[in-house]
């Protein structure tokens, strides 16, 4: 699973050379437009309609109706804090990221192929086990549900609840972007560093973090779009209270089986805007490493 | 983990292995490990005649049926368009192929309940698209398929793509020159290169569609022996107050998780050993 | 000594780590307490402290309670000077019945069906078991029943039950299995059959298997079956909530949809329930049962009405008698109680089962 999300990044680095070959190394002119025929049509079914039809029901109503939807008070605490989820959770994975890519890819340890595959793993569990999980832990019949309730700390359906769940969710995504850029690199940087007598925390701000800067970011931006966008894991151990433990995806869901389907929409749109702006950065943020 | 630290390879100057694997180890359990043995603790509590008599409910067999059927569906689909499209994005221009490629990404950055929201008014009968059809796409496993289509696009197109732009233009000008047609230099020299990235993508779409809920709940129609997902049983049984069902349920797709992703470590791992012989 | 350095730090920092989140818990939770204290108005101080009640419901009763819950501040803050504020959360009647049983601290549970308080009774003695003597008329303020939801000018003549058994009927009603309306509608055609048959259990279970046969969509909830009928138009008949069908009606098009009222149905009793544990943990008692006292009241059986439930109260039910049709109604005590008709029709193996087999 080493190419789970980092392939992104060599993909669209290497767009850009598209020179001129012989011919016998080029399809015939109709096969080329049968397939990038065939390319926007079924991008289009799945991709392009969905993302119209979104926007098209959110101004069905007309732009009053939709900036009522959007800043309407339930709205406005949903995306508070769907932001505060994703500010906790992003830096929280952010660090692991870093320790365990530091980990594996600097030294050579036994079972490393295994840490690696346990890091892999929530990105394969449903989400809906991944909200399960936690309720069967800190939930009022969970294992610590007697000791949470006797001292009043809520976890399940409050805010720590939908972070761990949101933990879970996007626990790989930082890591998994920095373990193959770091191996790439190897480790004789930092051990110039070492040797000249620079500190290890020093060797890592002044040597490595350079080095993955532009990884890194990318793998917080992939991080924060699946923590903003988690709908089943949050569904599970949020508890739907209206604006209080609503993040905008169950907002949405809410708006929607209350027949507001327009506002519904709108929220969406909103969403789909955060995550057109996050493709955009991370478009902006190859084009710098490209060009760095 | 001290075994682990004693067989340690190499002694290398750089500091901080104790630390960054300990912090690593400590988060991981307790953000990962701990939760998820939860699954296995509460399932305990059943006999493993009731367990194997849960798991192999006709119902839940049913949904292992639709749910691993649809995923792989989805999964095909995927393997036939991302590799076009892949293919197209690296080695032909056209006007908008910049804001194409950076849309692959969307369904990634959607959170799943809107995909599955919009999806389902599109191809429901009164739909975008549904209308055009005679039979129903949206509460079948059609629309199903859809959904999961929709969630493993990018990684297909996002595994062949660089494979694909790192090809030597030599081997393909070699085949040429001994005679090959363009045909056959695809089908016996650049797809044998690409298989181990298509299934990489494949196994990778496979195992995301296999857990999805939130898109397929909104187009699934829900029910009963044929358009019920694993995941919605879950839910189910927990909306009856059974947890050792769920949880139990909830072991069998952990394990099949378990075994997908050794699967896509196996596959990395055979062609990394080829990489490496060449 | 180099060895135990490298186990120490480690241990140290599981240490931090532990005490980072223990941290972050308490800060959080002391955030929210905070929070809610802030929430309500403070303009008028009057002697009590603002307090703040979480009604945990099921999914048809958004509206109801929007309006309730503001009637019954005012009509509070005025009896005792004290600020209350509302907290909502809906959702299938099971699914909010689990949150409940999970740790969701409810300070009053109105769901649909009785089976799932008395799970919540049952499995964390949240309250007591006979919590359905506490208010009048088995602590539903309000009642309900099923009726169907057909396309303007019923176009396939739905006229009756035996209608959705009709081979060019198709039929939308939600999961028995997760939603506490579907488990009435069940029951009401199950009635409707017995009848019919006079008891005969074969051709009763014929019936029903017939009528699933049409159902085309299982939504999990009341509210996905009729986003189904209504916005994706599926369907030829929607048996729903007698409630929720005229807030289709009203809110979706009276042009589109009308109503037909069987010749039999189900008297469904929705039932309201304080949290004892809960109350009594946050101090919220009083308030809370007096919330539930005043739906009986006739400003609360009022504003039940004008949600389209059946209000308990004679005089206000006379007056709104044009918009609920009178009926043959059987009652959940013809199945035996909700223990019994959860255990012979919806649990693992019961007679929904058999019609999927």
């Amino acid at each position: 699973m080493a190419k789970l999300i980092d392939i992104n990044q060599e993909a669209s680095a290497s767009i850009s050379t598209t020179s001129t070959k012989p011919y016998v190394l080029q399809e015939a002119a109709w096969i080329k437009w049968t397939l990038i025929t065939i390319s926007l049509l079924f991008l289009t079914l799945f991709l392009f309609l969905p993302l119209v039809s979104i926007f098209a029901t959110a101004l069905s109503q007309g732009w009053n109706t939709y900036v009522a939807s959007i800043t309407e008070p339930d709205a406005l605490s949903a995306i508070k804090l769907t932001l505060i989820v994703a500010l906790i959770v992003v830096p929280l994975n952010a660090i692991f990221g870093i320790a365990a890519a530091w980990a594996i890819t600097k030294f050579s340890f036994k079972g490393k192929n295994f840490l690696i595959t346990l890091i892999d793993l929530p990105f394969a569990i449903s989400p809906v086990i991944a909200g399960l999980v936690f309720i069967l832990l800190f939930g009022a019949q969970g294992l610590f549900g007697n000791w949470l309730f006797e001292h009043d700390i809520k976890i399940v359906f409050a805010l720590p609840g939908m972070v761990l769940a949101t933990l879970f969710v996007t626990f790989p995504f930082v890591a998994r972007e920095l373990i193959p850029l770091m191996q790439m690199q190897g480790i004789t940087e930092e051990e110039a560093s070492i040797s000249l007598g620079a500190s290890g925390l020093k060797t890592f701000f002044r040597v490595t973090l350079p080095n993955i800067k532009w990884g890194l970011l990318y793998g917080l931006i992939l991080c924060n779009a699946r923590a903003m966008g988690e709908f089943g894991a949050v569904s599970v151990v949020s508890g739907h209270i209206r604006g209080m433990t609503n993040t905008m995806p169950l907002h949405i869901e809410i708006l929607y089986n209350e027949y507001q389907f327009t506002a519904a929409f709108a929220v969406a749109s909103l969403m789909s805007i955060l995550g057109i702006i996050t493709i955009i950065i991370k478009n902006i943020i190859e084009w710098k490493a490209k060009n760095v | 983990m001290e075994l682990t630290w004693k067989k340690r390879k190499k002694n290398t100057i750089i500091p901080g292995f104790s630390l960054t694997l300990g912090y690593t180890m400590i988060y991981l359990s307790l953000i990962v490990l701990l939760p998820l043995s939860m699954v296995f603790f509460n399932t305990i509590s059943m006999s493993w005649n009731e367990f194997y008599e849960t798991i192999t409910h006709p119902r839940a067999v049913a949904s292992y049926k639709l749910t691993f059927g649809a995923a792989f569906a989805a999964g095909l689909i995927n393997v036939v368009f991302g590799t076009i499209i892949a293919w197209v994005l690296i080695r032909y221009e056209f006007p908008g192929k910049k804001i194409i490629d950076g849309l692959v990404d969307l369904p990634f950055a959607l959170p799943t309940a809107v995909a599955g929201i919009a999806l389902t008014s599109l191809y429901a009968p009164n739909g975008w698209i549904g209308q055009f059809f005679d039979f129903k796409i949206s509460f079948t496993p059609l629309g199903i398929i859809i959904a999961l289509t929709f969630i493993g696009l990018p990684f297909i197109v996002r595994t062949v793509q660089p494979v694909l732009q790192n090809l030597s233009s030599e081997v393909e000008e070699a085949s040429a020159s001994l005679g090959a047609n363009r045909f056959q230099t695809f089908t016996k020299v650049i797809f044998p290169e690409l298989l181990p990235a298509i299934l990489t993508g494949f196994s990778l779409a496979f195992a995301r569609a296999l857990g999805e809920y939130g898109s397929v709940v909104f187009i699934a129609g829900n029910m009963p022996m044929k358009t019920e997902i694993t995941p919605l049983i879950i839910m189910t049984k927990l909306e009856q107050y059974d947890y050792a069902g769920a949880t139990a349920i909830a072991t069998v797709m952990l394990v099949a998780s378990f075994v997908l992703l050794f699967v896509i470590n196996m596959i990395q791992w055979v062609t990394n050993r080829k990489f490496n012989q060449q | 000594m180099g060895k135990i350095k490298k186990l120490l730090l480690p241990l140290l920092f599981l240490v931090a780590v532990l005490l980072v989140g223990c941290g972050e818990d308490t800060e959080k939770a002391a955030e929210q307490t905070g929070e809610s204290k802030e929430t309500p108005t403070n303009e008028t101080t009057a002697a009590k402290e603002p307090v703040e009640i979480l009604n945990v419901s099921y999914d048809p009763t958004r509206e109801l309670y929007t309006e309730f819950n503001e009637a019954f501040a005012a009509h509070w803050k005025e009896e005792t000077g004290q600020d209350v504020t509302f907290q909502q959360s809906h959702g299938g009647s099971g699914k909010q019945g689990r949150a409940v049983i999970d740790g969701l601290e409810a300070d009053v549970v109105t769901l649909a069906l009785a089976y799932d308080i008395d799970e919540i009774a049952q499995t964390r003695q949240l309250l007591n078991e006979d919590w359905q003597t506490e208010f009048e008329h088995n602590s539903s303020p309000y009642t309900s029943t099923m009726v169907f939801l057909v396309r303007k000018g019923n176009p396939k003549n739905i006229k009756d039950w035996e209608d959705l058994v009709r081979d060019d009927v198709s039929v939308i009603t939600p999961n028995p299995k997760t939603s506490g309306g579907a488990r009435w509608n069940y029951l009401a055609a199950w009635g409707y059959a017995a009848k019919k048959f006079n008891g005969d259990e074969e051709k009763i279970k014929q019936f029903m298997k017939d009528l699933f046969v049409n159902v085309e969509v299982l939504d999990s909830g009341a509210r996905g079956s009729t986003t189904t009928f209504v916005e994706r138009g599926i369907g030829d008949v929607l048996i729903a909530w007698e409630n929720e069908a005229y807030l289709s009606l009203n809110e979706l098009g009276k042009d589109e949809f009308e109503i037909v009222t069987p010749s039999l149905s189900i008297l469904a009793e929705p039932p309201v329930a304080v949290v004892d544990k809960i109350v009594d943990k946050k101090g919220t008692r009083e308030v809370a049962q007096s919330y539930l006292e005043y739906l009986y009241s006739d400003e609360g059986q009022e504003i039940a009405a004008k949600n389209y439930y059946r209000p308990r109260n004679e005089e206000i039910l006379e007056k709104y008698k044009d918009q609920f049709q009178t009926l043959d109604l059987i009652t959940i005590d013809d199945f035996g109680g909700w223990q019994e008709a959860q255990k012979t029709h919806f649990a693992d193996g019961g007679t929904f089962d058999e019609i999927y087999q």
